[in-house]
């Protein structure tokens, strides 16, 4: 390797690094490694054990030498040596090799080629992998997280509420399926997208709320804006990627402020407006602006375009209701769910009266749902039902899935002082 | 090229709308249409009907001895009707055409890889 700095890194590329830094690095470039190397090799399981060797090295080497000037080729360089150096060693190799010669040969040791324009980029076909419909969901999330995400096992369990052995065995599972049932490593052709697309924004969008529901380092919520990231430069063409990457970054510019130090929640209503992440907003209203010039929409833009609402109000009093009833009624044509059907009637509430959004809730069949309980209460308490309302939230308490939310029920809806 | 069992799972007793000779006879169509297709493009490799599990007998060695019982070896309400067995590139190609199959006779098929293919003397 070369120790030159590149002009990328300005000057900085012999900084000292600490081992936290290395493992975000790390983090950030391995999941288009072991894509790549995936590709080359035709086998996940080598690929991730030798991205894994280099990582070992890097931990040893960056923090005194500080990180070569392109980590991402350096990774790839470093983990396809030594994916041939196994090969080599071992008969069953050989086969492998003899096809991945022809395909390594020729790149310089900033390692292999980037992106290039109209070639789908290794970390695409990976995610089309990682999410095949053939695959259960929490085996796709799983994979994602590990593979793309390069997150450790460990953190990949503790985001799921899982032991480390029930995930291990997961992923191992999952990935002799994909091996034995050849489950192809390609991006799916136009006629196939629709189908294929829709697993892999859910495993985005379930990514981030396992965020939401925890607090995990590393974070899933920005491990999920950073493959929605991925996906919508990948795929700029389709309206529903960059919907859920405009709606991914709506619900983290509010994130710091539904929570308060202690753990506990706090409605939309009763947030510190100052507190969103205005970069975050303004990002996310462009594209949702971009979505409603093409005009092709899709549940993703329809709940961004609804959270693109709520950040322009200065107060909740201030939110164009109108507005999101209309939106909500675009996205139950589409998604004709209770739950949508559940935050429409909210929506009505505020702009006909509670007794309209209650009558509209009382019809939903939604009776295992901790926030059907948590809206009717609220709605119950603004009628002055003061009974009923101290039922519903005694039920919402029970089936919250997280204690910050069952304690805000506990109190009533009240936030404790 | 990898080789595959489509199995297509009746399930006994289940309401499913009885099909009219009309259908009976447009699915035999269409299914023969599909075996044609299989055959030409290479992709079909051996396929059959089975008659009811109750003509089903099971031999299975105990206390030394082979024993012979009537019946199927497993009682369920699920049981195998028929299979085909098929090669192809991977595994989008095989659901492709399982998904051909299911069209055609509204039953439930599972596509399963086989084992060692590769160590085949024809592969």
């Amino acid at each position: 390797m070369s120790p030159t700095p590149d002009g990328a890194r300005d000057g900085d590329a012999t900084a000292k690094v600490d081992e936290a830094e290395v493992g975000r690095i790390f983090r950030e470039e391995s999941g288009r490694a072991v894509a790549v190397l995936v590709r080359v090799f035709g086998d996940i399981d080598l690929a991730e054990d030798v991205v894994q060797e280099a990582f070992a090295v890097a931990m040893r080497k960056w923090p005194g030498e500080g990180p070569p000037p392109n980590p991402g080729g350096w990774i790839t360089t470093t983990a396809r040596n030594r994916a041939l150096d196994h090969l080599r060693r071992e008969s069953r190799g050989r086969q492998l090799l003899g096809e991945a010669a022809v395909l390594t040969s020729g790149d310089d040791d900033t390692g292999m080629p980037g992106e290039v324009g109209g070639v789908p980029d290794d970390r695409l076909r990976l995610m089309f992998t990682c999410c095949h419909p053939a695959l259960s969901t929490e085996a796709q999330v799983a994979l994602t997280l590990r593979l793309l995400g390069g997150l450790p096992t460990k953190q990949v369990a503790r985001s799921f509420l899982v032991t480390e052995q029930a995930m291990a065995h997961r992923l191992v599972r999952a990935k002799r399926k994909i091996k034995a049932a050849r489950i192809p490593y390609r991006v799916p052709e136009a006629h196939e997208l629709p189908g294929r697309l829709r697993p892999v924004l859910t495993v985005v969008y379930l990514v981030y709320n396992a965020g939401l529901a925890s607090s995990n380092e590393p974070d899933p919520c920005a491990e999920a804006i950073r493959l929605a990231r991925i996906l919508a430069a990948l795929m700029p063409d389709e309206p529903e990627v960059a919907g859920l990457l405009a709606l991914l970054l709506l619900t983290e510019s509010r994130r710091a402020s539904r929570l308060r130090p202690d753990g506990s929640l706090v409605l939309l209503g009763e947030q510190d407006r100052t507190q969103w992440d205005r970069a975050l907003i303004k990002e996310g209203q462009a594209i949702v602006r971009r979505c409603l010039r093409r005009d092709q929409p899709g549940p993703y833009q329809l709940q961004a375009a609804i959270n693109a609402v709520h950040a322009d109000a200065a107060t909740l009093e201030e939110t164009d209701w109108p507005q999101i009833v209309a939106l909500y009624d675009h996205l139950l044509a589409l998604t004709p769910t209770p739950v949508v059907a559940l935050n429409r009637a909210i929506a009505v509430g505020e702009v006909q009266s509670p007794a309209a959004a209650l009558a509209l809730v009382d019809e939903l069949d939604l009776d295992d749902y901790h926030a059907f309980h948590a809206t009717r209460a609220d709605l119950l308490r603004r009628l002055g039902r003061k009974c009923d309302a101290a039922d519903a939230y005694e039920r919402a308490a029970a089936m919250a899935p997280t204690d910050a939310e069952r304690e805000f029920l506990r109190l009533g809806g009240r936030s404790p002082r | 090229m990898a080789r595959y069992l489509l199995s297509v799972h009746t399930v006994e007793g289940q309401a499913r709308k009885p099909m009219t000779s009309e259908e009976v006879q447009q699915s035999h169509q269409q299914l023969s249409f599909i075996e044609g297709e299989m055959v030409s493009a290479g992709v079909w490799v051996f396929s059959g009907r089975l008659h009811e599990p109750d003509t089903a007998t099971v031999v299975r060695v105990s206390d030394g001895e082979v024993v012979t019982t009537d019946g199927p070896f497993v009682e369920a309400r699920e049981h195998l009707g028929g299979f085909y067995v098929i090669e192809a590139a991977d595994l989008d190609a095989a659901l492709t055409w399982a998904s051909k199959v299911t069209a055609a006779i509204r039953t439930p098929i599972e596509v399963r890889p086989f084992a060692d293919f590769a160590d085949e003397p024809h592969a």
